[in-house]
């Protein structure tokens, strides 16, 4: 019982009587694209080293809920969150937050893999320069540590100095996991790794990302309801910026039966002024 | 309801096809008569000679311009190494760091202004800046003057060409835990880098054969060049002066200038192009 503390202090969570620790607590989150509110009182829990899926029609926020944690929307200025993320009892959109350093705890692998227009070897190396001061054979010893916990290495050991964009669109997805993973993160934020992948591909990350929950909090972002059941512990079921329901992830697809038929907007809209609304135990 | 002829809308289409198509045909013949001209005029001043010797006196046979060619280059490089570190900067300050602020959109319209600005006026100010307090003319002044005229070029291709990275990129960088400047430099400059030297290269294109910004800051010179600490030769200056003079000798060599100059903006644009279209496969 004392894990739960590190949450927040005297601050219940879902997993209390269930085991995992809880690594990120959302609470009364609410988000604005400019005037336009997108989210609305989003309270979540994410278990520490299991993989959380966040799921949901198009356009009901998943992204947007997943943006904050990392605070990689206040690239653009109009956006705006309230509410708090707590990272390890810690609120991460408070502004003393060092976002460099938030942002190495917490990797990000986006819908399209997108290698920065250098070598694989630089891919991968771009972010530990930013973090760590590193010998150039340590260097190297740890971007081949992370390849190969990408599961790439074997693919791509022999031309590590050739473009990023050489690669297939699979291998550069893995690519983009390898350089989130090489400055050591607690926190993988996937925002739907497998929609621009062929279904190859996306085995092998699926793959993968089950390897790597033994090592790192998983929160994954898809619109793939066979995904989230293969993939994750505990799911999200997002609607119109809210989050209808949460638990681990086989209660909730015996409860919708999400893989026979995806929730007609009737239904759904149904459960939303159902007040069946997820809220979590709040002190 | 009446109904409109038919004739009627196919003659009103058939001539504004041919009042367009041939307004486009008209300004491509005019640059390529120009060009003609400027060949068959000077490709006759062309020989060794024009390109070792110093100018002679008109009537003495046997010059060239040797020195106008070092002083043209050294004026066009100094006021590339003066506006690109700068226009790059502006550049990225617009794309990357001002989002909506009122001082970039000032900064935007402030370039397009300077974009259109006389030359000669450009040339006015340096040689109030420079020439007047140092007392003499100097190919500074002249650098100065050309630096001027490059800048807004290259701050506005800068910002255009950063814009058209997309914001993905910066992301992805940006979750790594990179600073936004190292995204900038290390990554967006990157991403972005055919359409920044085509930028830099437009702009050389562009005063490399401005005459009037010269004409009271580097002024020119018959003499070798060596310093741009004092009046300085140029080809713009000297096909100025020889066109205007009464000798055959020194008019044949402003046309050999002319097309001299001619060829050399066409090969920087022809670069330009070649640097922007490697890119795109």
């Amino acid at each position: 019982m004392m894990e739960q503390a590190h949450c927040r202090p005297n601050m219940p969570s879902y997993f209390e009587t269930m085991g995992p620790r809880c690594k990120i607590s959302v609470r009364n989150l609410n988000f604005f694209y400019g005037d336009q509110q997108a989210l609305f009182d989003n309270n979540l829990d994410i278990a520490e080293r299991r993989v959380t899926a966040i799921i949901g029609p198009s356009g009901c926020g998943k992204s947007t809920h997943l943006r904050i944690y990392n605070r990689i929307f206040e690239l653009y200025p109009d956006y705006r969150a309230t509410g708090e993320v707590f990272l390890d009892g810690q609120n991460v959109l408070d502004h003393s937050q060092d976002l460099m350093e938030l942002r190495r705890r917490l990797g990000m692998v986006f819908q399209r893999p997108i290698p920065f227009p250098l070598t694989i070897f630089e891919n991968v190396s771009f972010g530990l320069r930013q973090h760590y001061r590193l010998s150039r054979s340590a260097m190297a010893d740890r971007v081949e540590a992370a390849l190969k916990g990408a599961a790439l290495w074997k693919e791509v050991k022999d031309r590590l100095h050739r473009p990023g964009t050489s690669l297939s669109g699979g291998q550069q997805q893995r690519l983009c996991i390898a350089r989130a993973i090489v400055v050591e993160p607690e926190v993988l934020l996937m925002d739907e790794p497998c929609s621009a992948i062929d279904p190859v591909g996306t085995l092998k990350i699926e793959e993968l990302i089950t390897e790597l929950k033994s090592r790192y909090t998983i929160v994954i972002v898809t619109h793939n309801m066979q995904q989230a059941q293969r993939v994750s512990d505990f799911t999200a079921f997002f609607y119109r910026g809210h989050i209808v329901d949460f638990g681990t992830t086989e209660e909730i697809f015996s409860k919708y039966s999400l893989l026979e038929e995806v929730p007609g907007k009737l239904n759904l809209d149904k459960l939303l002024s159902s007040k069946r609304l997820y809220v979590a135990p709040l002190s | 309801m009446k109904r409109r002829p038919a004739r009627g809308r196919r003659v009103t289409n058939t001539l504004v096809t041919v009042w367009a198509a041939g307004s486009a045909v008209l300004g491509i013949a005019i640059l390529f008569w120009i060009i003609s001209v400027v060949v068959g005029r000077g490709v006759g001043a062309l020989n060794l000679t024009f390109f070792t010797h110093l100018p002679t006196p008109p009537g003495v046979l046997g010059g060239g311009l040797i020195n106008a060619m070092a002083g043209t280059l050294a004026l066009t490089l100094a006021a590339t190494l003066l506006a690109v570190p700068l226009g790059l900067m502006a550049g990225v300050y617009l794309a990357e760091f001002s989002e909506g602020s009122r001082a970039a959109d000032f900064s935007r319209f402030s370039a397009n202004v300077l974009m259109g600005m006389p030359s000669i006026i450009v040339g006015v100010f340096a040689y109030t800046l420079v020439v007047v307090p140092l007392g003499h003319f100097s190919g500074y002044a002249g650098a100065l003057a050309l630096a001027i005229l490059m800048l807004p070029v290259i701050t506005r291709t800068t910002e255009d060409m950063l814009r058209l990275v997309p914001n993905t990129l910066r992301e992805s960088a940006l979750a790594l835990g990179a600073p936004r400047w190292k995204v900038t430099l290390a990554i967006v400059f990157r991403a972005a880098k055919s359409g920044l030297i085509t930028g830099v290269l437009l702009a050389v294109a562009r005063v490399s054969g401005e005459t009037a910004p010269l004409l009271f800051t580097a002024l020119n010179s018959p003499y070798w060049f060596h310093s741009l600490g004092e009046p300085t030769p140029n080809l713009t200056v000297t096909i100025f002066n020889y066109a205007m003079s009464p000798y055959p000798d020194w008019q044949q060599q402003a046309w050999g200038a002319s097309l001299l100059i001619t060829t050399g903006i066409l090969a920087v644009t022809l670069m330009a192009r070649f640097a922007f279209r490697e890119k795109k496969p």
